[in-house]
Formats: structure tokens, C-alpha cells, sequence
């Protein structure tokens, strides 16, 4: 009888664990907005804010996986060698991007107004970005893989209903069949890329 | 004559029309048909002239709408949100015969409602007082969009000088726009009202042209300065932008194919 109490009080206590150690995709857009937003509107140099951007994305954006959805049905050709060095690339290129296109920004102000559960493995937040005296205000939709719910990850922002991820995997996708199929030119592009 | 020519014409832009070709296999899982709608791809049937295009569109852009914008960005916020709503009010006569076309009667009666109060209380459109009423502002409409919801495909992508890209659907739709279809342009250009000159509807097409370059300065850069091959990154926002806007829908999940997702496992 005690050892049945004991299991159950154990099975419970697992049980809350798991539940208390889930985290909401609306709440982890809501702290890396913030933590965002702490970043760019500091004094740091740009360097150092650069730096911590990237911390942030690394953390919590599933750079590997916009890596293949990037390629494509090319990710299908790769050998190892290539996907290794892929990997590579594709992550100094994102993580290049990502920060410059962040940089720009003194202090955004997003909101996150829903969040909508598509199916287990996603969730889309949807957030707005507030108007400034330069710019409209924004509509940004974040897909969030929730497959290990206590480690969801982004892996699209999707603008205005424009989703980046799409936008990046046909633009490879142009590089590739322009240059006959090979991926190794898109190689080439991404080096360019990170060294400029 | 005339007649082998029309026939030539309509040939032409039929077969352009059917160009229109299924991805292959990029993913495994047939989600819906809203999904299969999005895996279609649309052909760059004139790539190469396309790309010559888009970069004579680059220059004039570099020395002629940039610079514009730039400078209309220097005017105080009111003159700019006021010139803002008053081509938005104007975009109304397109809009309003195109949610007809589409079936769409409650959001016709909400933008010829907005249009009256606007054009009249809000002075030609520069005030929004149609909102302060609680009639908020809906998606624009156009003739594009409608023959894309009754069914019609996207043809061929191309890019025209100055104006961009577009589709030969696009294009068709446009063509709506100079035949009776625009109530601006009749009483502009096609009709002799004494109302209003020649010069009214262009000085209106291009001044929106500057205010959404305006509004677009840094978005604009920032895909300038992170993309390896712009004239695809823009060819891709194009495409999706329309399908987005024919679907009338804010769902993310609905102009999204989810199948290459579905076989991505990093967790």
C-alpha cells in the first residue's frame, strides 16, 4: 500500500515537473522580444550588440532546420561532406543576416496579441510590431516547433504574411538551378556572403 | 487581319496562361488542397529579359524613387498620413466593384460606406473619420485578385519597366483598370468631366508609388543588403503576396505548404 503511495506521489510529482517545465511559445517570443529590445536600445557598440543577438538565435531559433527547409529537394542530393560543410555555412549566413537585420532597429516594440496551436510539432504567435514615426505598423507571425515542448524553437517569421523561410529557400533555390544544379555554386555564394 | 490578330493575341495568352507547372516531389505529405494550391510553381517564363529589366528598374529606382521617398519621409507626419489616406480613400472606387465580382457584399457596403463618409466628412479622404465611426479599413481589392478567386491561374511571371513585377494575370487585370473599371481613371483620363485634368490620375499613381516607397525605405534596404540573389527574393515575396490576398486570409497556416516542414526533425 505504501509502495503504491509512493509511486503515485512519484508518477505525480514527474507529472508536474513536465507540465512546470513546458514552455509557451507566447512567452518565449514575449523574453526574446525583451531581451531583444534590452539589446539594441543599450549603448553598447554594435559589435558587442551583434554578439548578443546572435545568442539569443542561437538559442532559440532551429538554424539547422531553416537550413534544410531551405534547400529544398536539393537537401536530398547532399552527401555528408556536403552537409556537413552546408551546416556550416548556412549557420555563419544566418546568423549574419539575422543580426543585421535586427541592428537597424533602436528599440522595436512588439506585442504578442494569440497564439494559435496548428498541431503537435507547431504553433504559430502572432505578434505586432507597433508603428513608429518612420514605419507602419507590422503584422510578424513566428512559427514555433513545439515537437520537445520544453524546448520550442522558431523556424519562421513570417511578415506581413510573407513567410522569410519561403523566401530564402526559393531564392536558393535560383541560385542552384541557374547555375546547372550545383549546389556547389550556392556554397560559393554563401561564402561571399559572410565575407562581405 | 484584325481578326487572325486578336486570335494570334488570345492564343498567345492562353498558352502563357497554362505555363503554370506542378513542383515535383520537394515534399512527401498531400496536406489539403489550400497546401497543393501553394506547392504550384510559377514559371519565370523570360528570366533572363526579366533580369535585364529588374535591374534597369534598380537604377531608376536608385536615382529616381528612393531619393523621392527619402525626401517625402522629411514631411510632418499629418501631410504624409494625410496623403496616405486619401489615395486609400481613392483605391475604393477599384475595390468596391472588385468585392462585388467576388462575392464579398458586406465588405462592399462597409468600403462604399468608408468612401462616402470619407470623401465628404474627411475632405477628399485626408481624414479617416469613416474608422472614428467604427468602420475600420479592409483589404484592398483588384481585378488580379478577382480573377484569381473565380478560379483563373497566375501564367507566366514577368517583369514590366517601372511598374515591376507582375503576372499575365496580373496584367489582364490591370488591363480592367483602363477599360471602364477604374472610376478615377474615367473621370481622369477616359472621359472629358472638366472636373479634372489628364495630370490628376498621374500625379495620384505616382505620388502612391512614393509613399509606399516611403513606407518601405528600410524594409527595402534591409533585403538589398541580405539577399544573395534579390531579383528571386523579390519574385518570391511578389508570388506569395498575391496568393496571400486572393486567399483574403490573415491564416498563416493557409498560404503556408507545410510538407518540407513536416519532414524536417531536429528534435
Amino acid at each position: 500500500m505504501i509502495k503504491t503511495r509512493i509511486i503515485s506521489i512519484f508518477f505525480l510529482i514527474s507529472l508536474l515537473n513536465n507540465v512546470s517545465l513546458a514552455k509557451e511559445p507566447s512567452k518565449l517570443i514575449s523574453e526574446i522580444v525583451n531581451q531583444a529590445s534590452v539589446i539594441l536600445s543599450s549603448t553598447d557598440p554594435v559589435e558587442v550588440k551583434i554578439i548578443k543577438l546572435n545568442n539569443i538565435a542561437e538559442k532559440n531559433v532551429d538554424i539547422e532546420g531553416i537550413g534544410m527547409y531551405t534547400l529544398g529537394k536539393y537537401r536530398k542530393t547532399l552527401n555528408e561532406d556536403q552537409k556537413i560543410k552546408y551546416k556550416k555555412l548556412f549557420k555563419s549566413y544566418f546568423l549574419k543576416s539575422f543580426s543585421s537585420r535586427l541592428v537597424d532597429y533602436s528599440d522595436p516594440k512588439i506585442n504578442v496579441v494569440s497564439e494559435k496551436k496548428i498541431n503537435d510539432k507547431y504553433t504559430i504567435v502572432n505578434t505586432i510590431l507597433e508603428e513608429t514615426s518612420k514605419n507602419p505598423e507590422i503584422k510578424i507571425d513566428w512559427r514555433i516547433y513545439t515537437k520537445n515542448p520544453k524546448r520550442p524553437l522558431i523556424r519562421d517569421l513570417i511578415v506581413e504574411g510573407l513567410s522569410l523561410a519561403r523566401t530564402q529557400k526559393e531564392e536558393f533555390k535560383s541560385i542552384i538551378q541557374n547555375n546547372d544544379g550545383d549546389i556547389n555554386y550556392l556554397f560559393k555564394s554563401l561564402e561571399e556572403f559572410i565575407i562581405k | 487581319m484584325k481578326k487572325n490578330l486578336t486570335i494570334i493575341i488570345i492564343t498567345i495568352i492562353f498558352k502563357l496562361m497554362t505555363l503554370s507547372v506542378f513542383a515535383g516531389s520537394d515534399g512527401t505529405l498531400d496536406m489539403n488542397s489550400k497546401a497543393k494550391e501553394q506547392s504550384r510553381e510559377v514559371k519565370d517564363c523570360f528570366e533572363t529579359v526579366n533580369r535585364g529589366i529588374f535591374a534597369f528598374n534598380q537604377g531608376l529606382d536608385k536615382i529616381f524613387f528612393k531619393p523621392f521617398a527619402k525626401g517625402y519621409r522629411y514631411l510632418p507626419k499629418p501631410i504624409r498620413s494625410g496623403t496616405s489616406n486619401a489615395l486609400n480613400n481613392l483605391s475604393n472606387v477599384v475595390t468596391i466593384p472588385n468585392n462585388i465580382l467576388q462575392g464579398q457584399f458586406k465588405e462592399a457596403g462597409i468600403n462604399s460606406l468608408r468612401f462616402s463618409i470619407n470623401t465628404t466628412l474627411g475632405i477628399a479622404g485626408i481624414f479617416d473619420v469613416a474608422s472614428y465611426y467604427g468602420l475600420n479599413k479592409l483589404d484592398k481589392e483588384d481585378y488580379g485578385q478577382t480573377l484569381g478567386t473565380w478560379g483563373m491561374q497566375e501564367g507566366c511571371y514577368f517583369v514590366l519597366p517601372v511598374l515591376g513585377p507582375t503576372t499575365v494575370r496580373d496584367t489582364i487585370g490591370s488591363l480592367a483598370n483602363f477599360t471602364g473599371g477604374d472610376a478615377w481613371y474615367n473621370v481622369t483620363i477616359a472621359n472629358d468631366t472638366k472636373n479634372f485634368e489628364n495630370s490628376d490620375y498621374y500625379y495620384s499613381r505616382l505620388t502612391a508609388g512614393v509613399d509606399f516607397r516611403a513606407k518601405n525605405l528600410e524594409a527595402f534596404n534591409s533585403l538589398e543588403n541580405n539577399s544573395m540573389d534579390l531579383y528571386a527574393s523579390v519574385r518570391s515575396l511578389y508570388l506569395q503576396d498575391r496568393k496571400r490576398k486572393i486567399l483574403n486570409s490573415d491564416e498563416t497556416t493557409e498560404t503556408m505548404n507545410d510538407d518540407d516542414w513536416e519532414e524536417i526533425d531536429t528534435q
